[in-house]
């Protein structure tokens, strides 16, 4: 190997204390918030806590467990994330399977590619679509936060570039013994898209969990909210209808131990995000 | 070889489909037959996006129309072009017009390079484990939900929060990053960029990994320093990919974030960073004037949807990308 020049140990340098605070930048934050949600109210509430709780306790959780309406609204969050999810990946299957035929082997392709073309670059837009919703009777249900989304485009396209991927002779064989498109789909090609069925998982997961703003147009009573659409309403008091008081007047401590637990789940799955998700999307969209 | 060529161009024209329209009905026909499977396997996704995006876009001759709740869409009556006249003479239009812009191109001005710098400062440590735990927990904050940012946001830019505490410490005054319009939209571009940068670090990294290692040893048999490598090597090969992902990214140019700004905005600051999306919302539930927030949601829709349509043209002209 050549010598290290001082400049390039100077680079070196550099290059760590930069990309260490980048880091770090991305850490502290939700350290800071743990640290407030477990110290007192009138430290938190004081601007005392750093990244260390002061006056340690766990009023804030307390508080938590006691409450109706954050369980509630959990609940709602846990149940629209497991049925929209699952509804997701039923959807997106059936549509990536037959569009990673070509055009000769799936006549009309083009008609298909053509219609879901049109709705990634234009959409029905809010006034519409909320009148829609409330025309199909939607309003206050689980199903106006689940339908709308229920074909995921992107997922379809993720999934059907992996299909393929595939080698053509793997259905072939299969063919020729006679079985249909549709007993090829379950038995051959859906175990080896098993990675790609977790990225889109994981990606349905996220997006259910985190969508606030569907919750808070879709529903006209507050219990029905879903969780990170009844965190955005304690945060910033921001919704059509007016809301209890005694929600948004809560110490900074208990406002941190909200938002703490939201993102416990995602922090929960993380890990795996890592694995599947991350390099699901790098493949996703390097091949573009 | 040349003969081979010939033998398969005499079958294809043996084999030559029939002609005119009555050829092509019978040959659909033909591979509709074949395919039936298929598309019976995507009705169901497909009724679905049909039900879900195709029959609410029938709601948008609200624009034409004076929205009367018991009448329904439909049954209401039409104006003309009243809707789009009274939207472009709202006082807030305008300013809503260019703040999206702004903020949108502000967004993607910081936000574009910035990834491809942290990738290449990565790209260039040499400690594993340091390299491994930066790439993990820079994405954190991308899987987060604006709720989530929001809240701490909106707590670590206060008045008296973690920044401005930060700032004092090393010598600088406070900044009213929730009071002051421009304050804000930086504050709000920071957190964006910041939201968003360790994904797309990611992409980036996974497109440098890709360039071939002989290229660097070559060049430094010739003499080429770090520096000279990563210019000449690192960005050239990494080149068509930044020009895709660039080109695609015109397709936000009206994408201020509506999430983001939604949750963090207030009244001190609207002027500065009402959006269009978030007018659109003001006069849905503020006036409840859905004629006018149809137009003016049509009015971005129809200029954004133009945008991502170019985006993609030239991603597909100058990098062969197609979106399915």
């Amino acid at each position: 190997m050549n010598r290290i020049t001082k400049g390039q140990r100077v680079f070196a340098v550099f290059n760590y204390i930069i990309l260490g605070v980048l880091a770090l930048s991305c850490i502290l934050p939700i350290l800071h918030l743990l640290a407030v949600s477990l110290s007192s109210k009138t430290a938190s509430d004081n601007n005392m806590v750093g990244l260390w709780p002061v006056e340690f306790n766990v009023d804030s959780y307390k508080y938590l467990i006691q409450g109706k309406t954050f369980f509630r609204a959990f609940g709602i969050s846990v149940y629209r994330t497991i049925l929209g999810t699952a509804i997701n990946i039923v959807l997106i299957i059936l549509l990536a399977y037959p569009l990673s035929k070509d055009k000769n082997e799936f006549t009309g392709r083009p008609v298909y590619i053509a219609l879901l073309l049109f709705i990634m670059i234009f959409s029905a837009g809010m006034v519409p679509y909320y009148l829609y919703i409330n025309d199909l009777g939607l309003f206050d249900t689980v199903w106006a936060l689940v339908l709308p989304t229920c074909v995921p485009i992107f997922s379809v396209i993720l999934m059907m570039n992996f299909m393929r991927s595939l080698p053509k002779e793997m259905e072939e064989a299969a063919k020729v013994d006679g079985a249909g498109y549709w007993n090829c789909m379950i038995s051959i090609v859906l175990p080896v898209c098993l990675p790609s069925i977790a990225t889109v998982t994981l990606l349905s997961f996220v997006t259910h969990w985190n969508s606030w703003f569907d919750g808070l147009l879709y529903n006209n009573d507050i219990a029905n909210y879903p969780l990170q659409t009844y965190l955005q309403v304690i945060l910033t008091n921001k919704a059509p209808s007016s809301i209890d008081e005694s929600m948004v007047n809560i110490g900074r401590n208990m406002k941190a131990a909200q938002i703490f637990v939201t993102m416990l789940p995602l922090l929960a799955v993380y890990p795996f995000l890592q694995k599947y998700f991350v390099t699901g999307m790098v493949i996703g969209s390097v091949k573009g | 070889m040349k003969e081979e060529i010939c033998e398969r161009e005499v079958t294809c024209v043996q084999k030559a489909p029939p002609q005119g329209i009555g050829g092509w009905l019978r040959r659909v026909g033909r591979g509709l037959k074949r395919s039936y499977q298929l598309h019976l396997i995507a009705l169901v996704p497909m009724i679905m996006i049909i039900v879900f995006a195709y029959v609410p876009m029938g709601g948008i001759i609200l624009a034409w129309k004076k929205y009367i709740a018991t009448k329904g869409i439909y049954g209401s009556p039409w104006v003309g072009w009243e809707n789009f006249e009274n939207m472009f003479n709202l006082p807030m239009f305008w300013p809503a017009f260019w703040n999206t812009f702004k903020i949108a191109v502000l967004k993607i001005l910081f936000g574009f390079p910035f990834p491809i710098i942290v990738a290449l400062l990565l790209n260039e440590v040499r400690c594993l484990a340091f390299k491994k735990s930066v790439q993990t927990i820079i994405y954190l904050p991308y899987f987060l939900s604006w709720a989530v940012l929001g809240g701490i946001m909106l707590d670590i830019f206060s008045a008296n929060g973690a920044v401005n505490s930060l700032l004092n410490a090393v010598g600088l005054p406070s900044v009213k990053w929730l009071e002051n319009g421009t304050s804000f939209v930086s504050m709000l571009i920071m957190t964006d960029v910041w939201k968003n940068f360790g994904y797309n670090t990611i992409v980036f990294l996974a497109a440098l990994t890709g360039v071939d290692k002989n290229l660097y040893e070559a060049a430094e048999v010739d003499g080429a320093n770090r520096w000279k490598q990563t210019i000449h090597i690192t960005l050239p090969a990494i080149l068509p990919m930044i020009i895709l992902m660039g080109v695609l990214n015109l397709g936000s140019i009206l994408n201020a974030g509506f999430e983001q700004i939604f949750i963090m905005i207030n009244n001190l600051v609207r002027e500065d960073s009402e959006i269009i999306d978030t007018l659109v919302y003001d006069i849905t539930f503020g006036s409840r004037q859905y004629g006018i927030a149809t137009a003016l949601g049509l009015f971005k829709s129809v200029i954004s949807g133009a945008f991502i349509v170019t985006g993609w043209f030239l991603a597909h002209k100058f990098s062969d990308y197609r979106v399915f």
